[in-house]
């Protein structure tokens, strides 16, 4: 069966898409290709001319120990953000559906940190978790030293964590609520008809039901907490302490508009491209196989 | 189609026309992009009124950029779109980009065509050796100049009976620990920046940072900075953190170095003398402090120290009006009456002997309010500048700033030790000095 749909008029669909198809090559192939181009030459800071310098800059990158370094805080960062951005978006989303008391309001703000930009949540959170004047020092005057992000990387990267799962939370809170509630209801009052409690319920009819959506936001929330983390490390925590919270979007920023170096900053964010294409090619081939779309 | 063509093209230029100012303007306008913040960069905006004010002729537009770092960043980035000022406040760090860059409309030069009157031997040495290009030309215009001392709390030193601040390092060090046993918490607050432990350090003790005389005779230096005494000093700072006498103090322990120092919480800390006019607005009431220079070990000379701050720079591919308004800023801003207000209500010293001149006959620096800030000067001039202690002039310095940061981190929490930490960062330095060169290769210090 072909399932393609075909119009007579492509003089028209061409131009119905065309803007789109404009704004694709200009925010995305264009640049790409430039980076491209960056990542085996070399680009002076102010423009001028580039010199060809091969494969160079992608090797000083894979033997750079501080790259390395990079890599793995930035997949530590994405497990942990995405494990309890959507644990925890879940559990608030089945609590939602559950229509306890007071359930409108909390549908309603709960979706508010994702229209809030990643800087203000930074701040927010370094101000909440600061160890001498944040509300989390009551904690260090009880055992002292016990949090201190300005000085232990564990500390930092938890900071990282919950701020980011906080924002992402909401955006996951949205999906998983409407999820839930597309669920025939039949379903579960069958269910609750045949004594299951609560937990069974969820367990095994909703989540279930909830595999499409829950392999959705897998992709996006590894793809975002990969490239879209900046904002947050950038006010909190710096990339520090010692380089503990030095994400890879994090470090071609750094490298490449505070180091002024363009064409290791292009050479970095290139591989960080083809991971996270690599990463979203993985969910799908082996992932998506366990997801059954109703 | 060619109508839809023609009413495209027109609906187009109507919305371009509408980014144009209404009215033709009367002065000649020009932009001036600067990097200070908070309240040092609301006297920028000042400063630019103040000249706006003074005449008719011209008009300064002045945008801040939100930080140094990103005054450069933005800078760069606009000048690759031919969007970029006619004028922009470029620190210290950053000028051996600026010098290298091709993109620059330099100061001898503006000064010829625009007949501006310059006296280039009245600035001060420690201030024209910093910018001098190897020919002795700056070509940029110092700007706002600054250069570190130490703050103390006199009444913390009063509690072990001492009323003067420690003039060596064994005796800084000494003072710290009598207050820890007189039960002050905190005696020292510092953070990772490392423009007072390792650049004005290296400075006052005559130590070079890296080879060719810190870059200045040749893009092909290295650091060498882990095998001076700094690497000593750092170990010092280390143990005086183990032992609980001194502190580290950043935006994201919740209160910077300068907070600290003036809510009391810690008693010294080394800071820019820009710092001067900040510590005196904000500090608790009742807190008696004071400034010295910064000190010395005991077995060293003392030298001068470096000028910090930033220097204005004249961008190319502008008009002859705006590079005549620029010129005519910049010379407002050299009148001694105008380096004597922005030396007044920040703290930053007169860059112009003759400026300094004539606060001092004017008795600026009598006083109360502005007592110590002639130590800046003391400190600067303290002996003419060697070759090491003239400046620093290696490529890409804030990204190696960054490496020596994050080294010093790893080495101040116990990750590393000291040592090792810093021979790590001056091996990155070295990488990223090697790459400088790569990148402007064929190219040679002016």
């Amino acid at each position: 069966m072909d399932r393609r749909a075909s119009f007579d008029n492509l003089w028209l669909a061409g131009a119905l898409v065309a803007p789109q198809i404009l704004l694709v090559v200009v925010f995305f192939y264009w640049p790409t290709l430039q980076a491209l181009y960056w990542a085996f030459s070399t680009q002076p800071p102010f423009g001028g001319t580039n010199q060809w310098v091969g494969w160079q800059n992608f090797q000083q990158i894979f033997t750079d120990a501080v790259y390395w370094n990079s890599v793995r805080v930035s997949i530590i960062f994405a497990t942990l953000s995405t494990a309890l951005s959507i644990s925890m978006a879940l559990l608030l989303a089945l609590m939602i559906d559950r229509q306890l008391a007071g359930h409108k309001a909390y549908r309603f703000v709960y979706f508010w940190p994702y229209a809030i930009a990643a800087p203000a949540v930074g701040l927010a959170f370094r101000f909440i978790f600061a160890p001498d004047a944040g509300f989390v020092s009551a904690i260090n005057q009880l055992a002292p030293n016990l949090w201190n992000p300005a000085l232990k990387g564990w500390d930092a990267m938890i900071l990282i964590v919950i701020a980011n799962s906080w924002k992402m939370m909401a955006y996951n809170f949205i999906f998983f609520l409407a999820a839930l509630q597309s669920i025939p209801r039949g379903l579960i009052e069958a269910a609750a008809m045949d004594g299951s409690g609560v937990l069974r319920r969820a367990r095994d009819i909703q989540i279930p039901l909830l595999a499409p959506t829950l392999f959705f936001l897998l992709v996006i929330n590894i793809t975002e907490s990969f490239v879209d983390s900046f904002g947050i490390v950038d006010i909190t925590t710096g990339g520090g302490p010692a380089r503990a919270t030095d994400l890879m979007v994090f470090k071609i920023y750094s490298d490449g508009f505070k180091g002024l170096d363009y064409s290791m900053a292009a050479a970095q964010s290139i591989v960080l491209m083809l991971l996270v294409i690599g990463l979203t090619f993985v969910q799908f081939r082996y992932v998506e196989k366990r997801v059954h779309y109703a | 189609m060619s109508k839809r063509i023609l009413a495209a093209a027109a609906l187009a230029a109507t919305s371009l026309g509408l980014a144009v100012p209404a009215q033709a303007q009367q002065r000649i306008q020009f932009e001036f992009w600067y990097g200070l913040t908070g309240r040092l960069g609301e006297i920028m905006e000042e400063h630019c009124k103040r000249f706006n004010d003074s005449q008719t002729k011209y008009e300064a537009k002045c945008v801040g950029q939100g930080g140094y770092d990103k005054a450069e960043q933005n800078t760069i980035a606009a000048f690759r779109s031919k969007q970029h000022p006619t004028l922009v406040q470029i620190y210290d760090a950053g000028t051996v980009n600026f010098m290298l860059s091709g993109a620059t409309y330099n100061a001898p030069d503006l000064a010829r065509d625009f007949a501006m009157k310059i006296d280039w031997s009245g600035y001060f040495p420690g201030i024209s050796n910093y910018y001098a290009t190897s020919k002795g030309q700056m070509w940029s215009f110092p700007y706002n100049s600054s250069t570190a001392l130490l703050y103390w709390n006199k009444d913390a030193w009063a509690k072990i009976g001492k009323t003067k601040g420690p003039e060596t390092i064994e005796e800084w060090w000494d003072d710290l620990r009598a207050m820890k046993k007189a039960g002050i918490e905190c005696g020292f607050a510092f953070d990772y920046d490392t423009w007072m432990p390792l650049e004005q350090f290296s400075a006052i003790h005559n130590l070079p940072i890296a080879t060719k005389n810190n870059g200045y005779d040749g893009l092909d230096a290295e650091v060498m900075f882990n095998k001076t005494k700094f690497a000593d000093y750092m170990k010092d700072w280390k143990k005086l953190l183990d032992e609980g006498v001194a502190r580290i103090q950043t935006a994201q322990t919740g209160k910077t170095i300068l907070q600290a120092f003036t809510d009391g919480s810690c008693a010294s800390m080394l800071s820019s003398v820009a710092n001067h006019g900040v510590v005196g607005s904000t500090a608790k009431p009742g807190l008696n402090w004071g400034v010295a220079k910064l000190p010395v070990y005991k077995d060293f000379k003392r030298h001068n120290s470096l000028v910090g701050g930033a220097s204005l720079w004249v961008l190319q591919g502008k008009s002859k009006p705006e590079y005549e308004a620029a010129a005519a800023y910049i010379q407002f801003l050299l009148q001694p009456k105008e380096e004597q207000w922005f030396a007044d209500v920040t703290g930053y010293i007169p860059v112009t002997q003759a400026g300094y001149k004539a606060m001092v006959d004017a008795g600026f620096y009598a006083d109360p309010k502005r007592q110590g800030r002639e130590i800046a000067i003391e400190s600067l001039t303290f002996t003419p500048p060697t070759a090491v202690s003239r400046g620093i002039r290696l490529g890409n310095f804030t990204q190696i700033r960054a490496e020596i940061r994050s080294e010093l981190e790893a080495a101040f929490t116990g990750k590393k030790d000291v040592q090792t930490a810093l021979d790590d960062a001056a091996a990155r330095s070295n990488q990223i000095l090697r790459r400088f060169e790569q990148t402007f290769k064929g190219k040679q210090l002016p």
